[in-house]
């Protein structure tokens, strides 16, 4: 393999500051969406340049046309300072720019050198002796441990991003994209990936960083280029980036991500003023073991416009308490009662039309069908209702009409209500659920995990959509892992812990103290 | 036992390996085009086509050798049809399996009907080839070492396809077809062609098969004579997650149970044959539910490439 002649080349050190890569002005459009818009960054070798921006905010456009995926409607890429086309990933290889995406391009039934061996001329035998050495050889420099020999499925998701890491600086790349590298990663493995940048700069390799989290931005980046809505809004050179604090520097990136410089709407309960009424949702000594984790003995009561908030750890059994209210899973004995009549018994569509709704934390796997339009989705709890059906007809006007409203009302970023819903970007699918479940006559809605996986803007949205959802007199139950959420939206807490509730309190000034003492007591079993 | 005679016991031996020899064929075929990515379900069209194309050559041009040649020209027709349909087009590749094997069927059975159907036109039996000296080896030589030229061939396939699995990048390249399409295609190979092609040769290797059924095992060419073999190869290809000498033990195991419901018959066993014919397919399922759990086939098994979706 001629690659392999090249690795050392490559990591010869280059004059540190010029630029390997430029994007001039690039522009790229979608049906509907322009993903980019007149976008113009330099990447220089020795600097890790980190691209921030939430989701859909024209990060992954970026490395497509880079890696040659997809190709610029306007403006150019220059390459060593000269115009080039990059037509192929092939190309882009060929001309050292080698790209790392999210989800992993080994093969994984075969070994690590086989893997580098892929593409060779199909009539000779692979050189696995020569590779394995070149492997080893490379993986020594870079500090990394790699068995050449291991199969790929054998490796963990952090092991086969070195490898993958590995085999584009074997194949001659001088610019190295890492496309969201850390979403996949455990913490760990995240910061055993920001030293190995920090090694590659070293180096005189170019690095493009792609995330959303701000923290790994300013740890590992030399210089963040921040985007939004498909256009760079600005850019923190490497003199400001370490002249300037953590927290200042974190400050900047907020204002720039989202246009504002406040970093939350409401510092902490601004809810006091809300009236609570009538006690809405009551639950008694209700146990169940239909699920993965078995409930026991859960009581509580919400009021119209409370929010209960239950936290915990994951995996203590809240999921299957809020498919035991919602009726996905059977209740094993006690009872739930809504507005004071019995509940426990009745179908998920039942407990609907009385008033129970449920915002699942599964957005595409049970909380809509992925292929369906959004209209449709809308529409997913109400097959054949009024007014969208009359005598089992569908009238399409009816739902044009209503998913246009939801869209508008919602603010949900979609090409059309008749896009499939699974091409909608996580905080849009999540508003698509929002808005079918807090439309209508609820009386009380449990929320799981509401605002999990989501980025920062949408977070702020959907935390709004819950306060909203008290306000008009709901009952609420916020199930959450993130305590500071409870804290700024609940009215009191309950924390569970292995399938139980472990007490409630009011959210007051030591509630968090509260609550970590329930957390870490209750070894009763 | 009275049943197990010697003869019971050698009609058994060779028939295992005749009703193995076309099963060891389509089966290593079926496993290339898997490991690609392709779910071949036209094997059994394949196999038939082959067997009627085979007999036609052979019978009129009175060349064995031509009509084995025919046999696999045949499949690789079939096969070619697959290929353009599953593999360039995209097409669902079981809907179009079971099409072109009904189509297969159909057409054999006209033209046989139209050629053959008043006379019945019978080859002579294959000579056999033996290698001395192996062949003197008392029982095992008259069975193993003096047998036909394909017999021999199909056995020497075996190695050869394990080595180029094993030891080749073309190896490598057909693997990661069937696992990970996208790194073959970020790797500079085209996987369309990879796949068009594993799909030609399976067809050619089911041709073969079918042609040795008609005219070493049976020596006439009968409407539906594969009757299933097809699909008990694809079976086969699937239980021997990638390794050829797999697909070698368990032909001759279905083989040989094939063979068993002419033994059987042969040694005059009062049982209705309805019930003896059954046996290869209750093996089939047999095996299934024992092994077919651990079966391991390729990611990408019966869904077409398209670059940039992952």
């Amino acid at each position: 393999m001629q690659a392999l002649d090249q690795a050392p080349a490559a990591l010869a050190a280059t004059p540190s500051g010029a630029p390997v890569v430029a994007l001039r002005g690039v522009t790229k459009r979608f049906p509907g969406v322009v993903a980019n818009d007149d976008v113009t960054i330099e990447i220089r070798s020795g600097e890790v340049h980190v691209l921030l921006g939430e989701n859909g905010a024209g990060k992954s456009t970026l490395v497509g046309m880079l890696s040659g995926l997809q190709q610029p409607d306007e403006g150019r890429i220059e390459i060593d300072g000269k115009v080039c086309v990059v037509a192929s990933p092939k190309q882009a290889l060929a001309m050292g720019m080698g790209t790392v995406f999210q989800h992993s391009m080994l093969v994984p039934s075969l070994t690590v050198t086989d893997n580098f061996a892929l593409g060779g001329p199909w009539w000779k035998r692979p050189d696995r002796a020569g590779i394995a050495a070149g492997i080893r050889d490379t993986a020594r420099r870079l500090g990394l441990r790699v068995d050449p020999q291991a199969l790929v499925s054998s490796l963990s998701l952090g092991e086969r991003q070195q490898v993958e890491i590995l085999r584009a600086l074997m194949r001659g790349s001088r610019c190295l994209i890492l496309d969201e590298a850390t979403a996949m990663l455990t913490p760990h493995e995240a910061v055993a990936l920001g030293e190995l940048m920090r090694r590659l700069v070293a180096q005189g390799i170019a690095v493009i960083f792609i995330t959303h989290k701000l923290n790994e931005a300013i740890a590992y980046g030399d210089r963040i280029s921040v985007l939004r809505l498909g256009r760079k809004v600005g850019e923190i050179d490497p003199d400001a980036l370490r002249g300037a604090s953590e927290s200042e520097n974190i400050e900047r990136i907020i204002a720039l991500m989202f246009g504002t410089s406040e970093k939350g709407e409401s510092v902490r309960r601004v809810q006091v003023s809300r009236r609570l009424g009538d006690v809405v949702l009551t639950v008694e000594g209700l146990c169940c073991d239909a699920g993965r984790v078995p409930v026991r003995d859960i009581s509580f009561s919400v009021r119209s416009g409370e929010i209960l908030g239950i936290a915990g750890i994951d995996g203590n059994g809240q999921k299957e308490l809020a498919e035991v209210l919602a009726g996905q899973l059977p209740r094993g004995s006690g009872s739930i009662l809504l507005m004071g009549s019995e509940m426990g018994g009745a179908s998920v569509g039942e407990r609907r039309n009385r008033g129970l709704r449920y915002v699942t934390d599964d957005r595409l796997g049970e909380g809509t069908v992925g292929t369906f339009p959004v209209a449709t989705n809308f529409l997913l709890k109400d097959i054949g209702a009024d007014p969208f059906w009359r005598g089992g007809i569908e009238r399409p006007q009816e739902i044009r009409l209503q998913a246009e409203r939801h869209v508008r009302d919602f603010d949900i970023r979609t090409p059309g209500t008749q896009t499939p819903v699974g091409k909608l970007s996580g905080g849009n699918i999540q508003k698509v659920l929002l808005a079918r479940e807090l439309t209508g006559a609820a009386e009380a809605v449990i929320f799981a995990k509401p605002t999990y996986g989501l980025d920062v803007n949408n977070i702020r949205t959907t935390r709004k959509r819950i306060r909203e959802a008290a306000d008009s007199g709901k009952a609420v139950v916020l199930i959450s892992t993130d305590l500071d959420e409870l804290l700024e939206l609940a009215d009191r807490i309950a924390v569970m812990d292995r399938g139980r509730l472990r007490g409630i309190v009011g959210n007051d000034d030591d509630a968090r103290d509260a609550i970590g003492r329930l957390m870490s007591a209750g070894d009763d079993e | 036992m009275a049943l197990f005679t010697q003869s019971f016991i050698i009609t058994l031996f060779l028939g295992a390996i005749a009703a193995g020899i076309p099963l060891l064929l389509a089966g290593l075929g079926e496993q290339l085009s898997e490991k690609t990515g392709v779910l071949n379900i036209g094997l059994e069209g394949m196999m038939l086509f082959g067997a009627y194309t085979g007999f036609l050559v052979a019978w009129s041009s009175d060349s064995l050798a031509l009509g084995f040649v025919a046999g696999a020209a045949g499949g690789m027709v079939v096969a070619a049809l697959m290929a353009l349909l599953c593999v360039r087009l995209g097409l669902n590749q079981i809907v179009i399996g079971i099409a072109l094997t009904l189509a297969a069927e159909g057409l054999t059975a006209l033209l046989h009907f139209v050629q053959f159907s008043r006379t019945y036109p019978r080859l002579d039996g294959v000579p056999t080839l033996p290698l001395w000296p192996l062949s003197e080896i008392p029982f095992v030589g008259p069975i193993l070492f003096n047998n036909n030229v394909v017999f021999y061939f199909a056995i020497v396939l075996v190695a050869v396809f394990a080595w180029v699995y094993r030891q080749t990048n073309l190896g490598i390249a057909l693997q990661a077809a069937g696992d990970k399409p996208a790194a073959l295609d970020a790797a500079g190979v085209d996987v369309t062609n990879t796949r068009t092609m594993a799909v030609l040769v399976t067809g050619a290797l089911a041709g073969l098969g079918g042609a040795y059924m008609s005219i070493v095992v049976a020596g006439v060419f009968v409407p539906f004579m594969t009757h299933g073999n097809g699909f008990i190869a694809i079976v086969l290809a699937m239980l021997a997650r990638g390794r050829p000498l797999w697909v070698l033990g368990g032909a001759l195991l279905f083989g040989g149970s094939l063979s068993l419901t002419t033994a059987l018959q042969v040694a005059g066993v009062d049982i209705p044959t309805d019930v003896i014919q059954m046996l290869p397919f209750a093996m089939v399922m047999l095996v299934l539910l024992v092994a077919g759990r651990k079966a391991a086939l390729p990611v990408a098994l019966g869904e077409s490439f398209v670059r940039g979706s992952r």
